[in-house]
């Protein structure tokens, strides 16, 4: 198994080391912001383990995908919320 | 994925489970072993970089000896019938029958509302570690740990090892209660050394935290002590007042739980003929509890009973220091007074202490206030609510994870 792999966050491209996970990638991205709150709040990871989805991202196409169960696989498209 | 068959299902891949699932299969059961997280290991023995600590290498080699069938990111959402759970996973979905079903769901973290406590870079004090485990950089950053219970040592010590700076450490507890508990510890040698362990950073008791300041993220915490409150910078704050443990999937299969953890018998059966609860699903009481009450399951539920008694007395060495545990990490009345009228609740549907306040039991916040439907479920505000109100949640109800139509339709 290679020891890096790379996707995108937001359109730009990442190199992470390989078994990271996807919150992981976006911290890596320099990225803080995951999702906004239903009033609007800047929001990311809480419980880092499966439980909160506050970390919840678009990834390849699929919204609400918890970003700490997802393990990076090379040319993945992350989307966070803005 | 095919719709499948087991002798013994076994959900969640830590400790316990992997104890459970081991002796279950070593008694001659096929035995799946099913975990939410990408790496078997749970939260203690999770993995860093794909690699699991060297403790579970033992219990690790040990599945794949007895061919342990392990299927990872696999998510159990609901009990359909009788002997029979749906599970779903990232791009598939499927049902398992099971005659025997070990629950070894583990715990989570219990949080605590104050105000800013919503801002990105204010994570879980074991969050924190998960999400480092798993690749999010913590080199160089300035971390303050806060919270309650041994799980705050244990992160800093982590966090430290890998080049985060840790300023301090606040235990809500009083150095009293803790003293008292060191007593204890002297009885559980493996214990002590986890403790005396840590070194280094400023570990206060009796101190906690009031708020938490910065824009778009976490730019500084506020503390008390005593009579004196200050604010530090910080670029994480992790924050947990102990554990609490995952009942949902015991209380949708029917178990009867007893104080705040699922009841069991002798062998761990649960009031649910064939239905076993092992780990921090029975009450919170540390690893070397949870394996013991796993291989117990595993055992019984492989029809090798006299395996599985001769552990009880190793089990009852073990329940007297989560009893310890649980007395000198207890939350302080003062807590009760962080959150502030305006401070959010329920982080999923952005519902204010006031909001719920108004209500009379948590039926009615759910009803009034949409408190406790989002996606979590109640998860992380229920343990809240708990503290702040006395108030139990109640009556789980399919699928106790969101999830996809295909997968309910499946």
């Amino acid at each position: 198994m290679p020891d890096s792999l790379t996707l995108s966050v937001n359109g730009a491209p990442i190199t992470v080391p390989a078994g990271a996970t996807v919150s992981a990638a976006i911290a890596l991205a320099g990225v803080t912001l995951y999702r906004r709150s239903v009033t609007g709040e800047p929001r990311a990871p809480l419980c880092g383990m499966g439980i909160c989805f506050e970390c919840s991202v678009t990834i390849d196409g699929r919204a609400h995908c918890r970003s700490c169960q997802v393990v990076c696989q090379p040319g993945m498209e992350v989307r966070t919320d803005a | 994925m095919p719709d499948r068959d087991y002798d013994v299902v076994v959900i969640g891949a830590g400790p316990a489970g992997l104890a459970a699932a081991c002796r279950a299969a070593e008694s001659g059961r096929r035995v799946a072993l099913l975990d939410d997280n990408p790496h078997p290991g749970g939260q203690i023995w999770r993995a860093a970089a794909g690699k699991p600590p060297k403790e579970a290498a033992r219990w690790l080699a040990a599945a794949e000896r007895h061919a342990v069938e392990f299927i990872p990111g696999a998510c159990v959402f609901d009990v359909p019938e009788p002997r029979r759970i749906a599970v779903e996973m990232f791009d598939a979905e499927c049902r398992l029958g099971y005659g025997s079903l070990i629950l070894a769901t583990g715990a989570r973290e219990r949080f605590l509302p104050f105000p800013g406590w919503t801002l990105p870079n204010v994570v879980g004090a074991g969050g924190l570690q998960a999400l480092a485990k798993s690749g999010l950089p913590v080199a160089g950053k300035r971390i303050v740990i806060a919270g309650s219970g041994p799980l705050l040592l244990a992160v800093a010590r982590y966090l430290r090892t890998h080049g985060a700076q840790v300023p301090l450490v606040a235990e809500q507890a009083p150095l009293s209660a803790l003293l008292r508990f060191g007593v204890q510890l002297a009885r559980h040698p493996a214990k002590l050394l986890q403790a005396m362990a840590f070194f280094g950073s400023r570990y206060l008791t009796s101190c906690w935290p009031v708020s938490a300041q910065g824009s778009e993220r976490l730019e500084s915490v506020t503390l008390r002590r005593g009579a004196r409150t200050w604010t530090e910078p910080c670029d994480y704050l992790a924050c947990g007042f102990g554990l609490i443990p995952n009942l949902e999937l015991a209380e949708l299969v029917g178990c009867r739980t007893w104080e705040g953890g699922v009841h069991v018998d002798e062998y761990q059966q649960t009031s649910v003929e064939g239905v076993y609860a092992v780990g921090e699903a029975t009450g919170i009481g540390g690893v070397e509890l949870s394996i013991v009450e796993g291989e117990i399951a595993g055992y019984a539920a492989g029809g090798n009973t006299a395996r599985a008694t001769a552990l009880f007395p190793a089990r009852q060495q073990h329940r007297r220091f989560a009893a310890a545990l649980d007395t000198a990490f207890a939350l302080r009345d003062e807590l009760r007074t962080l959150p502030q009228p305006g401070t959010l609740v329920c982080r999923c549907e952005d519902v204010a202490m006031e909001r719920v306040r108004a209500c009379a039991s948590w039926r009615e916040a759910k009803l009034h206030t949409r408190c406790g439907m989002g996606p979590c479920q109640g998860r992380v505000c229920g343990g809240a609510i708990e503290f702040l109100l006395g108030w139990q949640t109640e009556s789980v109800r399919p699928p106790v994870f969101p999830a996809r139509i295909g997968s309910i339709a499946h």
